[in-house]
């Protein structure tokens, strides 16, 4: 059962990093739109996101749950040791969220619409950002139970190099997959290619961050490179995504716009799958040799057995209705009310 | 300001603010629901107007509930580490669960919000019932997970381990049928009374009254129908802490001494020093008669429970004298509405009666805030009814009062915001629905 969890683990966390990744994208690529060209992006947005927005942000509470409910050790030592970034992500999350509907619900549309959009935008570049952090702070081996100064406990756990190269990428990565997203959504040719030059330059910025964190790592001694080339499943994943680059510009460049979909996604999950394979089934590496395995710190397997069948039987329920949910808003209404 | 102090006030603060949420949640669903049903039977375009002007307030708080317990699933470790390293195993089933209730929800609000037009009129109007039946669901398993931690089930402890995990077991606690009832009722109650209020106001000012009129009927009549039924719980509630929970029942009730016989002590200012309450109306043998049916039955009091164990009395007491009052409140208020209705007497054009209802719109939120204190206080200094003490749970990083100070702004700033948005929603009604059938352009 504790193959059940797991799965559905790093299914939640993948999930979160394609949905709620374009979501955050949504707003990056706000943010780096001309000022002319804002409100037809904002358009585009509210169209595609604003029905699926609460059901992308449901894999985060997801993985939290599995995480708490299955593996409470990981849990606990992040939530001590990860405690800060972990507020600015929330503080993030609830800026985010608010900002999204009040501006589309306010019923008075005047100045204000000004501040939510400003918030929004800033809070979209935040929350991934703290995201990449947290992820690439459970990997970096500074997290030290032993340590004895605040600093040393609570704030360089999180705060080097490698974690923000990785928080970088995180927010490249996804304002790539809003734009690409968003092509296929455009209603005009116009719209549609503004989106294929942003797609182009936050594909630039990716790759970029991407080195970035190669860099970072060997900075910071954390063995990326052994991660991920060391063993054939990452190496055969890692060449996949850096392959699938070439055939994705040319894509781009044809307006393909379901098969660059596809294909972004691919390239996010080859990543994942890569460095995640690399150290599976260790979670949060900790500075010195000690890691904090999967298998090792699950809870008891009444647990594992109650909570592995409370997943499948809640994806029986839940699929059917996202995926028509994702069809029903596929098909654009005449008169578009609500 | 200390650690535990300050990570106890922001769990406080942070649960507090997304109840108010989640009872909304769980609740307008419905009132939307008949609403529209109206609409669609009687096609009426009042009916209609007012489904989307409650949903257009309903994705306002939706957002704001959804954010503010994403905080909360990182809190529990954020703040209490050593509470969920240990627990998370045994209470965790219910919030399993409670995901596939809020992804349900959250599902099937995208439709009802966004599917205006774009579907089979009754299966949009289905997805609205889903909307309260899941949120509803959701409301009753996170109280379960509460209840657990009244009412330790489904494990046993041995050399300081947990051992024998049953998270089924503790799923079905013996507190969590009463206080999921309750909690369920609370919020219908609340919601209702809340809704009607500012409807009432509205008719008071004389704008779009035929809109006001039938949103206050449909917002009133569920209030009034869970308020008369708040206190029948209340009372299983009751009984139920006083036989798993001596020590909060003492508290609730300011009972310092063990006895027979034992008063019904009303209102008050408890001395914890001197052991006695002073200027309470008390109602000889009536404590007794509550918790055992019988004038004579034995009460623990507060002397029975070692001094290190004890919790606050004053709070639990004010808490507990608050949530009660306004329930005998409201059940007032229920009674002479259904008074007016049954004899079809014409007080709904009567000004009192409306600033009644205005009087009594924060009340229902009150009791429930006031009914969380009676229920988490009062079970301090447990944060695992006789297991874990609450202060060997918190998070071993100082400084948790700047966190508490950051979440204080930031709830303060965010329902300042959700009460100007309110404002301007209802201030834009005659606007919006004043012509008939005139569709919300964005
Ligand atoms: C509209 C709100 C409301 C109203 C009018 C009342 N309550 Fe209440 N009460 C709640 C809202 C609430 C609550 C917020 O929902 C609580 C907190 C925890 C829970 O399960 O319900 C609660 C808890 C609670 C508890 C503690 C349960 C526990 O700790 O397990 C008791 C004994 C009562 N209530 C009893 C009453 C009585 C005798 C009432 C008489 C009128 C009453 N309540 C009215
Ligand atoms: C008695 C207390 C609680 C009740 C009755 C309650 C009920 C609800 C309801 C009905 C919702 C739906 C949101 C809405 O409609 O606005 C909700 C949202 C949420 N609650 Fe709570 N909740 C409580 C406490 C908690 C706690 C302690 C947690 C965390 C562990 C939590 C986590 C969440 C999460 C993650 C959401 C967002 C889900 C979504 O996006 O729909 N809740 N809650
Ligand atoms: C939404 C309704 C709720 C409200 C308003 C509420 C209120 C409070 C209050 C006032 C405290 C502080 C008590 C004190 O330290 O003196 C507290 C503590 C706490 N509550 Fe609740 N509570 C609610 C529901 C829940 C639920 C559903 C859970 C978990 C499943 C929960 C878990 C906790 C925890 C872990 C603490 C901290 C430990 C403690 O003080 O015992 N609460 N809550």
């Amino acid at each position: 059962m504790e193959y059940v969890v797991i799965t559905f683990l790093c299914l939640s966390i993948l999930l979160y990093l394609l949905l709620g990744g374009a979501d955050f994208g949504a707003g990056i690529v706000e943010l780096f739109t001309s000022h002319k060209n804002r409100s037809r992006t904002r358009e585009t947005m509210h169209h595609t996101i604003g029905p699926v927005w609460e059901a992308n942000h449901m894999w985060l509470i997801i993985a939290v749950v599995i995480l708490f409910v299955g593996f409470p050790a990981i849990y606990s030592v992040m939530s001590v040791y990860l405690h800060i970034p972990l507020v600015i992500m929330l503080l993030g999350i609830i800026a985010r969220g608010t900002a999204f509907v009040f501006r589309h619900y306010d019923a008075v549309v005047d100045e204000m619409q000004v501040v939510y959009n400003r918030i929004f935008a800033y809070s979209s570049v935040v929350t991934p950002l703290f995201l990449g952090i947290i992820a690439g702070s459970v990997i970096a081996g500074k997290i030290d139970p032993q340590a004895d100064s605040f600093l040393e406990a609570y704030v360089f756990s999180w705060l080097h190099l490698f974690s923000v190269a990785v928080g970088l990428f995180t927010v490249a990565l996804c304002g790539f997959l809003a734009s690409v997203y968003l092509i296929g959504e455009a209603e005009e040719q116009q719209d549609r290619r503004r989106f294929t030059n942003k797609a182009r330059g936050m594909n630039m910025a990716a790759v970029t961050c991407g080195a970035l964190v190669f860099i970072a790592a060997a900075v910071e001694g954390v063995p990326l490179v052994r991660w991920v080339f060391g063993n054939a499943v990452s190496l055969t994943a890692v060449i996949a995504a850096t392959l699938s680059l070439i055939l994705l510009w040319f894509w781009l460049s044809q307006g393909k716009t379901k098969k660059i979909r596809v294909l972004a996604g691919f390239q996010v999950t080859m990543i994942l799958l890569a460095v995640g394979y690399a150290h599976f089934p260790d979670f949060i590496i900790l500075r010195g040799a000690s890691n904090l395995s999967l298998l090792e710190n699950q809870a008891p397997p009444s647990t594992m057995a109650a909570l592995g069948w409370a997943l499948l039987l809640g994806s029986v329920l839940i699929l059917p209705f996202l995926f028509y949910l994702f069809y029903g808003f596929q098909k654009k209404a005449p008169g578009y009310l609500h | 300001m200390d650690d535990l102090f300050a990570a106890r006030s922001q769990m406080a603060l942070s649960l507090g603010f997304h109840i108010i949420y989640a009872c909304i949640g769980m609740v307008m669903p419905f009132f939307m629901a008949v609403a529209h049903y109206r609409w669609l039977r009687t096609n009426d375009p009042v009916y209609k107007n007012l489904t989307k002007a409650w949903s257009r307030g309903v994705a306002i708080f939706f957002a704001t509930g959804a954010v503010s317990g994403t905080v909360l699933s990182f809190e529990l470790g954020l703040l209490w580490p050593e509470f969920m390293a240990h627990a998370g195993p045994i209470f965790g089933m219910p919030f399993s669960l409670e995901g596939t209730a809020f992804f349900i929800e959250a599902i099937a609000l995208g439709f009802f919000l966004y599917g205006w037009d774009r579907f089979n009129r009754w299966f949009h109007w289905f997805t609205g019932v889903v909307v309260g039946v899941s949120g509803l669901a959701s409301g009753i398993l996170v109280v379960s997970a509460n209840a657990w931690m009244n009412s330790p089930a489904g494990f046993d402890i041995v050399d300081g381990a947990y051992v024998n995990i049953d998270p089924i077991a503790a799923m079905f606690n013996d507190a969590w049928f009463t206080q999921a009832l309750h909690m369920t009722i609370a919020a219908f109650a609340a919601t209702g009374f809340a809704v009607a209020g500012v409807h009432a106001y509205m008719i008071l000012k004389r704008q779009n009254v035929a809109f006001h009129a039938r949103a206050f009927k449909i917002a009133a009549i569920f209030g009034a129908v869970a308020a008369l039924l708040q206190p029948l719980s209340g009372d299983l509630s009751a009984k139920d802490v006083a036989e798993r929970q001596p020590a909060k029942l003492a508290a609730m009730e300011a009972h310092f001494h063990t006895q027979e016989a034992a008063p019904l002590i009303i209102g008050g200012i408890p001395d914890e020093e001197n052991k006695k309450v002073d200027y309470a109306l008390e109602i000889p043998g009536m404590l007794s008669f509550l918790v055992h049916g019988n004038f004579t039955g034995l009460v623990e009091g507060l002397d029975k429970i070692p001094p290190a164990y004890l919790p606050p009395v004053t709070v639990t007491h004010f808490a507990f004298q608050i949530m009660v009052g306004i329930g005998m409140f409201l059940v007032l208020v229920s009674l002479l509405y259904f008074g007016t209705l049954w004899r079809k007497q014409p007080w709904l054009t009567k000004r009192w009666f409306l600033w009644l209802f205005v009087l009594a719109s924060p009340l229902g939120f009150l009791a429930v805030e006031a009914g969380w204190v009676v229920t988490e206080v009062g079970r301090q200094p447990w944060i695992i009814y006789g297991v874990m003490l609450t202060a060997d749970a918190v998070t071993p990083m100082p400084g948790i009062a700047y966190s508490f100070y950051l979440f204080t702004a930031i709830y303060v700033s965010l329902s300042l915001v959700v009460i100007f948005l309110l404002y301007r929603q209802i201030k834009m009604v005659p606007v919006l629905y004043d012509t008939n059938e005139k569709p919300l352009a964005r």
